[in-house]
């Protein structure tokens, strides 16, 4: 039990030190604590995993808030999906930890870099430990402050303090909603234990009003986190921070939050088809529309994160088809590879000295051969090509997609082949041709250090072999992944078995459509190995983009039509508020009832001028006023 | 008796201070203030979960009226004698490296203020409440007078009168109940929770009361003299305003309102509640595009207000246990934060968003802490900021589900206010102005390091406070819905 919660406690306590004493300790100091923090706890995770049992264990450390019959405790939660979240998040988190101690070797933020790295690990992991919905809200908001905090690392600039900003308020707009979905368990649960809240639900019917309004509100939630259709727009900015950060918050951890919140809730989405309906087509225009600006951008950091939000809907595209593992396998997938691909970028972007266009780059291969090699990887696995890791989970999801909807089936093809080009397009510009940088770039460029080169090595071997940790039956494999998580699912199996009946696909079939995906994604390659290093042509200057090509690659002015619906009218309307209803309408009206009272204090002054001659014939009036009423009276 | 002397240590203090004129009237004020600090978590300390009244004190006042000086300390009362004995010493010591002309008077000042505002949470009969919570005006308006801005004389003279005109509303509706008490007549304020009135008595005595309380508060559409009053207030007067006096409100509505005029608050409750929530939405909106600091903050104190408001009149335990939560939190939070922008003006001479930025660079100390404390005011999860919204914010939207979700925006807005004001003042390039910036002296690392406790203490453990004040909170709903 007290090893639990130091897997948490560490980077919390890493996170204290460095914190407080950035200016005064060494950075090598700094980085044996951070690394060390991190470290620890994914010995302690893996330790735990090798000793779990299957039963869920549930560690309380006090009751945290209790009023009334509510009683939210401070509590974690060991089972199968906490322990594979955590085993990603220390482990990969080790590794960019690792490489963080080169990559910013000669920043002056160093040990303030390493003090937010680890408190953002000890939210993340209070996100997936803990074991009520306000525990994972309070890992929720805090990741989201630690992405703020590592996007503005560079706050100088006042652009990525923006960026930061954005991504923080965006972010709050979803968790709002998520906050609305805990009231509403909590006034239909009375608990937000998860335990409790599951097994209650398992008397509601499918389809419950009450069910489907949780499940949405809690998916809004997820939209920003996970930068899902409208709510994504913060990420692509968030690449302002330090590529580690990309590498760990905004591609490998952080941003599958959402995904761990539907597939630990499983029972409730399971209840709610029409969520269902919504996730999916949510995640398909998502996955399309951030494939298509993947397509044209030449930041190469850029490029990955549109990858990201695109393969983020992939996963939740999965989670609509109540695929929770298929969903759950692509996330450990992408894990390695997108934080292999970031941390490759960020290779890059070391030995360009800064440099992210990729008009400026080719030929790199030669000069930077760790980095290539592992990137080359990256993007295989990526693209879905066999075998490596992302191909067997992408299928995975596939094949669920087309027994759900042909349809869907066939755009989330499109969305593969874009995939697959661009990450193409990416290897081929930056690797390939010939060096298109400055000569003073050409004469730095050099091979990362091994505390960078060896987690890039790492990620490679992972991405490459992944896909064995849930071989499907086909390959003659077990599903090991799949059969794991069996336990979280089922409550979802008794109140909706048919969502969970075994594929009425033959082998034949299966084999047939992984040919059509990975034809497509082969197809892709070439298409732009044609372009790129046959014809060696080179994306062309911004000013010279014109016409459909333009508006993609402008993002097809998402970001300005929020600006002008959402930004500016917000801030007239506090502008009117201020200087209009604040001082010409409220303010006035109190001043001017001041006023009343003062004009009438002066009128009613003036009655007393002293003359008795005055008061007499007021009194005279005013008696022949009374008599008159008074007279009145008794005639009618 | 503690109750007493919790009234009467500030006070004699002041008095002493006043009298011998003390070139060390900073620092007698300030220990006079530790004791009663220590005195208030004694208090805190000895305190007994439950919905009765304790350490109680009373003696004969006005004895033919039937007005008593009667005091004492329930599970209500005690967070507002925290909050009241707590800010102090941190207001005081804030001044430590300015001086203000005639020290003795400014401390003692500052000392009566907390007197009468203790007061005004331990009163037990309510032409004492009346007394205290008029008294308490005195000594906010001469520092204000005094020692304000260039527009003081007209802006505090508008704070003045308005909130005396608020209160005479009360004072009213106080004789008018008190003349419906049995024949003896009795101003005991659990008297008057047993009175049995009529439907048009309480509308009447709900909207008097509603009045003094929404100006004290202040809540839409009754706080136009507020932002004007904090920002030309000194700092001072500033966090005694925002920090304790506009609790003397929400107090009010708690120990006043609700149990008094309970069929009064179901005819009007929900236009109340509307005004808070209208008043949430619309300072928040205001805060976005302010250029002064102080101003700034002042707007997002009218926001919270409303917040705590909307809290009581959801009339659910939780939304009046979030909110009373929220009123400690609330002082704590933003007392640090008009005393973050008090530092910044101490060294830049300004309070202008536009001409500041960078400040990071030189003052990563006081970076931290100026984020902790803004991190409380936008609610993040393990500040106390978040266990008042949370629990109010859900009583509000066990109210009603659509000002549930209006008042909820408060998360969001509050964020883009804050983060606003925080990426002006302090990322970004350096200006002329802040490019000489200092880090924290220790005196202002002797406020803002507790406070920054304070705020993720109460985030991590509220329980015990909560438990506290369980049991009179529920006492009290039972009152409501006799």
């Amino acid at each position: 039990m007290n090893l639990i919660i130091l897997i948490p406690l560490l980077p919390l306590i890493g996170f204290i030190i460095n914190g407080l004493g950035f200016r005064k300790i060494s950075n090598s100091i700094a980085s044996i604590i951070g690394i060390g923090a991190s470290v620890v706890s994914f010995a302690i995770v893996l330790y735990l995993f090798l000793g779990f049992n299957g039963q869920p264990q549930i560690v309380k450390l006090f009751d945290w808030i209790s009023v009334g019959s509510l009683n939210i405790a401070f509590s974690f939660q060991i089972d199968q999906l906490s322990l594979l979240m955590m085993t990603i998040i220390t482990g990969v988190g080790s590794l960019i930890h690792l490489y963080s101690a080169g990559y910013m070797s000669h920043d002056d933020g160093f040990g303030k870099f390493f003090a937010f790295l680890n408190l953002f690990l000890f939210f993340m992991l209070i996100l997936v430990m803990g074991s009520n919905y306000v525990m994972m809200f309070i890992g929720w908001e805090g990741v989201g402050l630690c992405s703020y905090l590592l996007i503005g690392f560079w706050n100088k600039n006042a652009n990525y303090g923006t960026a930061a900003r954005k991504a923080f308020i965006m972010n709050r707009i979803g968790d709002l909603g998520y906050l609305i979905g805990i009231f509403l368990i909590i006034s239909n649960f009375g608990s937000v234990e998860y335990a409790e809240v599951f097994s209650k639900a398992t008397g509601f019917a499918i389809g419950d009003q009450a069910i489907t309004l949780i499940t949405i509100c809690l998916f809004i939630g997820a939209m920003g986190k996970s930068a899902q259709l409208p709510l994504y727009t913060w990420l692509p900015d968030a690449m302002a921070g330090p590529t580690p950060v990309s590498a760990l918050i905004h591609a490998a951890t952080m941003v599958t939050a959402g995904i761990y919140m539907i597939v630990r809730s499983n029972v409730l989405y399971t209840l709610s088809p029409l969520t269902l309906d919504i996730i999916s087509w949510v995640a398909l225009l998502t996955a399309l529309l951030a494939a298509s600006i993947g397509l044209f951008q030449n930041d190469i950091k850029k490029v990955l994160a549109y990858s990201t939000v695109s393969q983020l809907g992939y996963m939740f595209l999965a989670l609509g088809m109540t695929a929770y593992s298929a969903s759950f396998f692509h996330v450990m997938t992408h894990a390695f590879f997108k934080a292999l691909l970031f941390l490759g970028a960020g290779s890059v972007i070391h030995a360009m000295s800064g440099e992210q266009d990729i008009r400026s780059m080719g030929g790199l291969y030669k000069k930077l051969p760790i980095t290539f090699w592992t990137f080359l990887i990256g993007t295989i696995a990526i693209s879905g090509i066999p075998p490596f890791s992302g191909f067997f989970s992408k299928d995975e999801i596939l094949m669920h997609v087309y027994e759900h909807s042909p349809l869907m089936w066939a755009l989330a093809l499109v969305g593969s082949a874009m995939t697959s080009f661009y990450m193409f397009r990416l290897l081929f510009l930056t690797f390939f041709g010939s060096f298109r940088g400055t000569q003073h770039q050409a004469e730095h460029l050099h091979e990362s250090p091994l505390s960078m080169t060896l987690p890039l090595m790492i990620l490679a071997v992972l991405s490459a072999i992944a896909g064995v940790f849930n071989l499907p039956e086909i390959f003659g494999g077990t599903a090991k992944l799949s059969t794991f998580m069996e336990p979280l699912f089922a409550n979802s199996k008794i109140v909706n078995p048919e969502a969970f009946v075994a594929t009425h696909l033959s082998h034949g079939q299966e084999l047939s459509l992984m040919g059509i995906s990975v034809g497509i994604a082969v197809l892709s390659l070439v298409f732009a190995y044609i372009l790129y290093i046959n014809k060696k042509s080179v994306p062309s200057t911004d000013s010279e983009i014109t016409g459909v090509q333009k508006v993609i690659y402008n993002k097809y002015y998402i970001d300005e039509l929020y600006d002008t619906v959402f930004v500016k009218p917000i801030a007239k309307l506090s502008v009117f508020s201020y200087t209009v209803l604040e001082f010409l309408v409220i303010d006035l009206i109190v001043e001017g009832i001041g006023k009343l009272v003062k004009s009438m204090s002066k009128e009613a002054r003036t009655f007393q001028n002293g003359s008795t001659g005055y008061y007499i014939f007021a009194m005279v009036i005013g008696i022949v006023v009374f008599l008159v009423f008074s007279l009145r009276r008794i005639f009618i | 008796m503690l109750t007493l002397s919790l009234i009467f240590l500030p006070l004699l203090s002041a008095l002493l201070i006043f009298i011998i004129k003390s070139e060390k009237a900073k620092q007698i004020a300030l220990g006079a203030s530790l004791i009663e600090l220590a005195l208030g978590l004694y208090t805190l300390l000895s305190f007994k979960a439950n919905a009765l009244s304790q350490f109680g004190f009373s003696a004969n006042w006005i004895a033919s009226a039937g007005i008593k000086f009667n005091v004492g300390i329930d599970g209500i009362s005690i967070l507002l004698v925290l909050l009241s004995t707590l800010i102090v010493p941190f207001i005081i010591l804030s001044t430590f490296n300015r001086s203000y002309d005639k020290p003795s008077t400014f401390y003692a000042l500052i000392l009566m203020m907390q007197a009468a505002l203790i007061g005004v949470f331990v009163a037990k009969d309510a032409f004492l409440f009346y007394f205290f919570f008029e008294v308490a005006l005195v000594p906010v308006y001469f520092i204000a007078a005094l020692w304000g801005g260039a527009n003081r004389i007209r802006i505090t003279l508008k704070f003045f009168i308005y909130t005396l005109f608020g209160s005479l509303f009360m004072l009213l509706a106080l004789v008018f109940l008190y003349y419906q008490t049995p024949d003896t007549h009795t101003s005991d304020i659990t008297a008057f929770y047993d009175l049995v009135l009529s439907q048009e008595q309480q509308n009447l005595v709900f909207g008097a009361f509603f009045i003094a309380f929404a100006i004290k508060m202040p809540l839409f559409p009754f706080h136009t003299w507020q932002p004007d009053t904090y920002t030309e207030s000194p700092t001072p007067a500033t966090m005694l305003l925002s920090g304790i006096m506009l609790k003397m409100g929400t107090y009010g509505l708690i120990r006043f309102l609700m149990p008094i005029v309970p069929l009064g608050l179901d005819q009007w409750g929900s236009v109340a509640m509307v005004l808070s929530i209208i008043g949430i939405v619309y300072g928040s909106v205001i805060a976005i595009q302010q250029k002064d600091m102080k101003r700034l903050v002042a707007y997002s104190s009218f926001a919270h207000v409303g917040l705590m408001a909307a809290g009581i009149f959801s009339q659910t335990l939780n939304g009046m246990q979030g909110s009373l939560i929220q009123m400690l939190a609330h002082g704590i939070n933003v007392v640090g934060l008009f005393f973050c922008v008090q530092i910044i003006y101490m060294r830049t001479r300004s309070r202008e968003l536009e001409k500041l930025g960078g400040i990071t660079q030189n003052a990563p100390n006081f970076s931290i802490y100026f984020m902790i404390l803004l991190l409380g005011s936008v609610a993040l999860p393990l500040t106390n900021g978040f266990i008042g919204e949370f629990l109010l914010l859900q009583g509000v939207y066990q109210y009603n589900y659509w000002l549930g979700i209006l008042a909820g925006t408060t998360i969001i807005l509050g964020a883009v206010y804050m983060l606003r004001m925080f990426q002006k003042a302090m990322f970004g390039e350096q200006s002329s102005l802040t490019a000489t910036f200092t880090d924290l002296d220790f005196s202002e690392k002797a406020v803002l390091l507790p406070l920054a406790v304070l705020v993720l203490a109460l985030g991590v453990y509220p329980n015990f406070l909560l438990k506290l004040t369980e049991p009179a909170v529920a006492n009290l709903m039972q009152i409501i819905t006799k």
